[in-house]
């Protein structure tokens, strides 16, 4: 019974840790949902570094301002469109 | 190897701005971020913004928000982030410091997606704060005081919803309802799910209102509806009997007024008519007034305009919202509206601006309003308008920025004493090529010719009741000239003054009587002109003579002094109170001023030719005995006592219950040019801690002279000397001037501060710029983006590669306008021409916008001399210079020294294309000011760094680096080593070895073998680091820095090394036992430190003459830094353990871990981190001398110590 338990416990913890933190993964995690998040960390991690946007924005000759709003806009679909899913069988 | 990592000239860009009062109820006060520093900024009476406070934070700020509770007169101010935590600041003004009023952890550090700290929004009646991270969480604090009226901090109230972005917050003026937060949110929960794409093209965001309720203490997702997908930015309207309330919702090309139950509000933003029809209008800052009646919203769109939004309305509905075209500045990470009437605007790149409104309401700006706003198929129509020279602002202020500095390099062009900085920065038409050099910037009011070479100048106030100077006395060898200070400066002969002698000394006393010494006595020139004359005895003469405000002491030649003391009672009779042989002839001597309060200066401190210094008691008991005596190594020249307060850190009244005054100290200017100051003990006189200083290969005069109300010390020596308290340090700075002979401080209404100076033959008035700067800059506009830059080692010019990416080039563009009025003057007395009016033009407005993938770029040489543009070649084919390098072929020993240019045609990001990349060989004319075209070779690739390589080119083509050598119509590509993981970023060789740094996997180091005729990597970095910026150091050791701001030193161990030289195969063969597709060996760290600021370019230099060879780094928020090599094991002993206790005591103002934020991507590593220890002498007294005791010294050890070690370097 106390394996069950632990098992249980465990379970329990980790749905809470992937409620509390976002990008916690899982077993069955896929490729393209790994790097959704890490790309979303990326792009939030940019957009906190003042000096990485200045950096961005130099070499695209654009305003920091327009390049905050459109990493924050890339946080949308980080990695273009989600793969068909495969039907179970 | 250890490192001391000072900053010696702090970030100077703007990461965002806010207006508040911190110091007091009518205080214009700005505070800004400057990525990790926080500063206070205040402008004076005459516009000009002045730095009060500036501390570093040792973490990344990303947010500001003042707050104040209802009815303070004092502004809070709050700090968002990277440390997990809020922090409420409060500005004490006493100690000139932020005081941390509240810190409340609530995640964990970093600058992390559901960590909230990017974004922050109070509530306008103080009463709570919201702080949102980009996804998902939200906390709701509130503000609040208790009995004692201290600010409370409530604990947070959660308002996450998963799966949200956030992109902006704003809290909503509710008047004294409940607080209510706006936010902007995008749910993308159902966009990663469906692989239709269905669900992503139809998320929408949406404005959601979050209410707290102060009753029950919570907050509730109040109100949701969709909004614009482009928007961006919130402002809140001012409601609550002020206004409509609401909020304006800044969207790509829309502003828009919303409400909850108010229909929408939609203007459209007009736009630039030369703008593409698909690039928006973004709006990237915002600033709102208010006043009693009226409120005005300033918006500013990406590329500078600024627009006033005005709304009509009646009560709480809006009818129309209307956006005029107002005018247009630089781009703003942050724009203010200051109480005064002027306008802050922090700039994004190069430098900021204080503008003073001229009018807020232009009638003829173009205006597009909701009432006409008309949709077409196409969508709304546009209202078009053309950027025009400012008309509603004027620029009052300009305060220097460097940021971004894209390449630096130090060299001694200009032939002097030390060597420039040559840094290169700035954004498009808004860049500069500028020239550093240490020191202050003066700026020259008036320049007068004298007869003759005078000896000596005083300024002198005619009466105590008087604020200016009203003569000023110049002395020469054998006459005084007396000048009055009137509407104009002239020549007087009714002061009273002896005009026939040479003056020693001018003095008004207390009772607005003056006095002139001269080598035959002392004329003391009281009311209606009676003059008494005091004569020196016998065949003596005057040689010296000091004096306050009731005391005067003359030196008699023969080594004797004669004191004299106005006589108490207001009989104006000024007696002889004691006179003293001394017995060695006098050099110099001073006496400090009467203290507040007492009847006379307690010391007098005597310089004698025989190379001693005593100081003498003046008080009553002990009159003239001699207290201490100290020896010096040359004659001291000249002496001043000074009380500096500030330089045993913020020895406040107010915080010490003894409120004993700061130290007195005995500064000696000696012949040989060396500055002695030593403490003076207030009531024995002995003479401890001293600390010298080179000066200048002059004997040192030194001057008193006022900075800020503070008596301070102007040192002339081979060159002047500032030396004054800033920001609670004691600083000494040089003054970039040339050599004086004689100053003196002056004061009249136009300049309260002033230098009255006489160099050679010549009477100047001057003042001081900007105090606290580090270095004086002189400037060059360049037309677009300066990318790198290198310096013609022979011809002493420098070349430098611009190029802007989505630009028009200037050869395209509509030819110039021939100037209408023919060759009329610029303000700085240069002839303007259509060029220069341009170029003008585009600084103020930006320049025209191409299309992606179109480029604008350009080659020009500079002549440092003159710091004039020699030559300057466009780039035709849309190519842009991204790489450029100094070469000696050995095959084509005719072309001489040629300059090789990397490259690349239709260059595009995202993905990073290229159509061609090409090397351009130039060949350098003219003495190095005229560049011609040799050839141009394709290369097949982005050429992103070249570097000489044993008489031919090393070239890293993409991911792949290849030698050429020099061909008749081609470069002929000789080798080729494919296999470098990303992209070369950066070259360097060293005899067989090449260090190439990869964009994203750190330095590898490769060997040519000439027998094979090829290349093979033999060592590599086990670190990715995204590398910018490398310097060798030597054969086995190279510094960078990476894209995350970290700045480290890496080395080939030394057997390793040894082995690759012996290996006759150079450890080629070793290469098959490389694991994980690495090179086999691999690089230790030498060092680790993250600098917080992405670093660009990095030297070796010394900064001054016999100075220590340090590591030269800069940023791109535009500091320069510098990384000094520790001499003894015991200095990092020391430094290691005053650092440590620091973290303790005195743990950073943001709230992040010093440790942590050093260590954010990789642990800090032999690096001692010279500011946290600079901090030393902002720390209380009483915690100083604490740690100082732990440390087995005294806090003035501690200071000389690291006063010591920041001399060394400038």
């Amino acid at each position: 019974m106390a394996t069950l338990q632990d098992r249980f416990n465990i379970n329990s913890q980790l749905e809470h840790l992937q409620a509390k933190y976002v990008g916690t993964g899982h077993a069955d995690l896929s490729r393209f949902e790994w790097a959704v998040n890490i790309h979303r960390d990326s792009l939030a991690s940019y957009v906190g570094h003042h000096p990485m946007l200045a950096y961005f924005a130099l070499a695209e000759n654009e305003s920091i301002g327009r390049i905050k709003y459109n990493l924050m806009q890339k946080m949308l679909l980080p990695c273009g469109l989600p793969p068909e899913k495969e039907e179970e069988g | 190897m250890f490192l001391y990592n000072l900053t010696l000239s702090r970030a100077s860009g703007i990461q965002c701005a806010v207006y508040g009062n911190f110091s007091g109820p009518k205080a214009q006060e700005i505070v800004v971020s400057r990525g990790k520093v926080l500063e206070l900024l205040r402008p004076d009476e005459t516009g000009r913004l002045q730095t009060i406070l500036s501390t570093e934070v040792f973490g990344t700020v990303r947010s500001l928000a003042p707050f104040r509770l209802t009815g303070a007169k004092l502004d809070y101010l709050i700090v968002g982030s990277d440390s997990g935590r809020i922090v409420i600041l409060e500005y004490n003004k006493d100690r000139n410091a932020f005081k941390k009023v509240h810190q409340e952890t609530f995640g964990k550090s970093g600058c992390r997606r559901i960590v909230p700290g990017q974004l922050l929004a109070v509530d306008p009646k103080g009463r709570a704060c919201l702080i949102a991270a980009s996804e998902k969480q939200k906390l709701v604090y509130v503000l609040n005081r208790d009995a004692a009226a201290n600010l409370t901090i409530s604990s947070p109230l959660e308002a996450h919803k998963s799966h949200h972005l956030c992109f902006a917050v704003t809290g909503l003026d509710m008047g004294f309802d409940n607080p209510v937060f706006a936010a902007i949110e995008l749910d993308y929960a159902d966009a990663d799910q469906d692989p239709s794409g269905d669900a992503a093209s139809e998320a929408q965001k949406h404005l959601v209102l979050y209410e707290l309720d102060l009753g029950l203490n919570h907050v509730i997702r109040k109100w949701s509806e969709p909004v614009d997908n482009g928007a961006n930015l919130l402002i809140p309207v001012p409601g609550g009997g002020d206004g409509p309330g609401g909020v304006l919702i800044c969207a790509e090309n829309f502003v828009i007024y919303k409400n909850q139950d108010h229909p929408d509000v939609r203007a459209v933003l007009p736009r630039r008519s030369s703008l593409a029809n698909d690039r928006g209008v973004l709006i990237i800052a915002t600033a709102t007034h208010r006043t009693k009646s009226e409120f005005f919203i300033f918006v500013q769109s990406e590329y500078g305009d600024i627009y006033r939004v005005s709304l009509k309305y009646a009560g709480e509905s809006v009818a129309a919202v209307a956006v005029k075209y107002f005018d247009t500045i630089a781009p703003c990470a942050s724009m203010c509206v200051l109480k005064s009437g002027m306008l802050f605007a922090g700039s994004e790149s190069g430098n900021h601006a204080l503008y003073q409104f001229l009018s807020i309401d232009d009638k003829d700006g173009v205006e597009s309003s909701s009432d006409t706003i008309t949709e077409s198929e196409q969508g709304f129509m546009p209202v078009y308008f053309e950027p025009r020279a400012l008309r509603n602002l004027q620029p009052v202020d300009q305060p220097d920025s460097l940021a971004p500095i894209t390449d630096m390099k130090v060299a001694n062009l200009a032939n002097e004493e030390i060597p420039q900085i040559y840094a290169v920065c700035g954004q498009g038409p808004r860049s500069s090529l500028r020239v550093l050099r240490p020191g202050l910037a003066i700026a020259e009011m008036a320049v007068s010719p004298l007869p003759g070479n005078p000896t000596g100048v005083w300024t002198v106030r005619k009466s105590v009741h008087d604020d200016y100077d009203g003569y000023i006395v110049v002395s020469f060898a054998n006459a005084t000239l007396v000048l009055s200070i009137g509407e104009t400066v002239e020549e007087v002969n009714d002061s009273g003054f002896l005009g026939t002698v040479p003056t020693i000394r001018t003095q008004l006393l207390e009772d607005s009587s003056l006095i002139q010494v001269h080598p035959g006595g002392m004329r003391h020139i009281r009311a209606e002109n009676r003059i008494q004359e005091w004569r020196a005895p016998g065949h003596t003469s005057i040689t010296r003579a000091t004096s306050n405000s009731r005391q005067v002491i003359v030196a008699l030649s023969g080594g004797s002094i004669v004191f004299f003391e106005l006589q108490q009672g207001g009989s104006g009779i000024l007696a002889e109170f004691g006179s003293k042989a001394l017995g060695a002839e006098i050099k110099s001597l001073d006496v400090p001023p009467v203290p507040q309060g007492r009847l006379g200066a307690s010391f007098l401190a005597l310089g004698f030719f025989d190379s001693t210094i005593r100081i003498l008691s003046l008080g009553p008991e002990d009159t003239l005995e001699v207290k201490a005596t100290q020896m010096t190594n040359s004659p001291p020249e000249s002496l001043l006592l000074l009380d500096t307060p500030a330089a045993a850190g913020p020895a406040n009244p107010a915080d010490d219950d003894s409120s004993a005054p700061g130290a007195l100290f005995l500064h000696a200017g000696l012949a040989n040019g060396v500055l002695l100051r030593s403490e003076v003990d207030r009531v024995t006189g002995s003479l401890s801690d001293t600390r010298t200083r080179f000066l200048g290969t002059r004997p040192a005069q030194l001057v008193p002279f006022i900075v800020g109300g503070q008596r301070s010390m102007l040192a002339l020596s081979s060159r002047p000397w500032l030396g004054y308290a800033h920001m609670g340090r004691y600083t000494m700075t040089p003054l970039s001037y040339e050599a004086l002979e004689a100053a003196s401080s002056f004061s009249s209404d136009q300049c309260v501060e002033g230098i009255c100076a006489v160099a050679k033959n010549s009477l100047r008035i001057l003042t001081i710029e900007r105090l606290g700067e580090t270095f004086n800059q002189q400037a060059l506009q360049l037309r677009y983006t300066p990318r790198r830059f290198v310096i013609h080692p022979d011809h002493k010019t420098l070349m430098i590669a611009e190029a802007d990416h989505a630009a028009i080039p200037a050869s395209e563009r509509e030819p110039l306008a021939p100037l209408e009025n023919g060759a009329a003057m610029s303000e700085d007395g240069q002839p303007l021409t259509p060029e220069v009016v341009r170029a003008q033009e585009d600084a103020q407005m930006g320049a025209p916008r191409g299309a992606q993938g179109q480029w604008a770029s350009c080659l020009r040489v500079v002549d440092p001399a003159t710091l004039s543009t020699a030559s300057l070649t466009e780039l035709e084919f849309n190519e842009a210079a991204v790489s450029l390098c100094l070469v000696r072929f050995n095959s084509a020993p005719q072309l001489g020294t040629v300059l090789a240019v990397g490259t690349v045609q239709s260059l595009t990001f995202y993905p990073r294309e290229v159509k061609e990349g090409f090397i351009r060989l130039y060949q350098v004319l003219d003495n190095g000011r005229r560049l011609s075209l040799v050839h141009r070779t394709p290369v097949g690739g982005i050429p992103g760094a070249l570097s000489p390589f044993k008489g031919r080119l090393l070239a890293g083509v993409g991911s792949a680096l290849r030698i050429y050598d020099a061909g008749k119509k081609k470069l002929l590509r000789k080798t080729e080593y494919k296999g470098l993981p990303t992209h070369v970023a950066t070259l360097s060789a060293m005899g067989e070895r090449i260090f190439a740094g990869d964009l994203q996997e750190s330095f590898h180091y490769l060997r040519y073998k000439s027998a094979e005729n090829s290349i093979y990597s033999y060592a590599d970095d086990a670190v990715p680091r995204h590398i910018t910026s490398a310097l060798p150091l030597d054969y086995d050791t190279i510094a960078g820095g990476d894209k995350f701001g970290n700045l480290f030193v890496v080395r080939l161990p030394s057997d390793v090394s040894a082995q690759v030289e012996e290996d006759p195969t150079g450890g080629k063969f070793a290469g098959s036992t490389g694991q994980l597709n690495g090179a086999p060996h691999k690089l230790e760290d030498v060092i680790n430190f993250h600098v917080g600021d992405l670093v660009t370019a990095i030297q070796r230099c010394t900064l001054q003459p016999g100075g220590q060879e340090v590591l030269l780094y800069c940023t791109i928020m535009g500091s320069i830094g510098a990384l000094v090599p520790f001499t003894s094991r015991e200095d990092v002993d020391f430094f290691q353990h005053l650092e440590m206790h620091l973290r303790q005591e005195h743990p950073p103002l943001a709230g992040r871990d010093h440790l942590a934020f050093r260590g954010s991507y990789l642990p800090i590593k032999d690096v001692i981190d010279g500011d946290l220890c600079e901090q030393f002498s902002q720390v209380p007294l009483d915690k100083q001398k604490a740690m100082a005791e732990e440390l087995d010294r005294t806090p003035g050890e501690v200071l000389k110590k690291l006063e010591d070690l920041r001399n060394k370097l400038l």
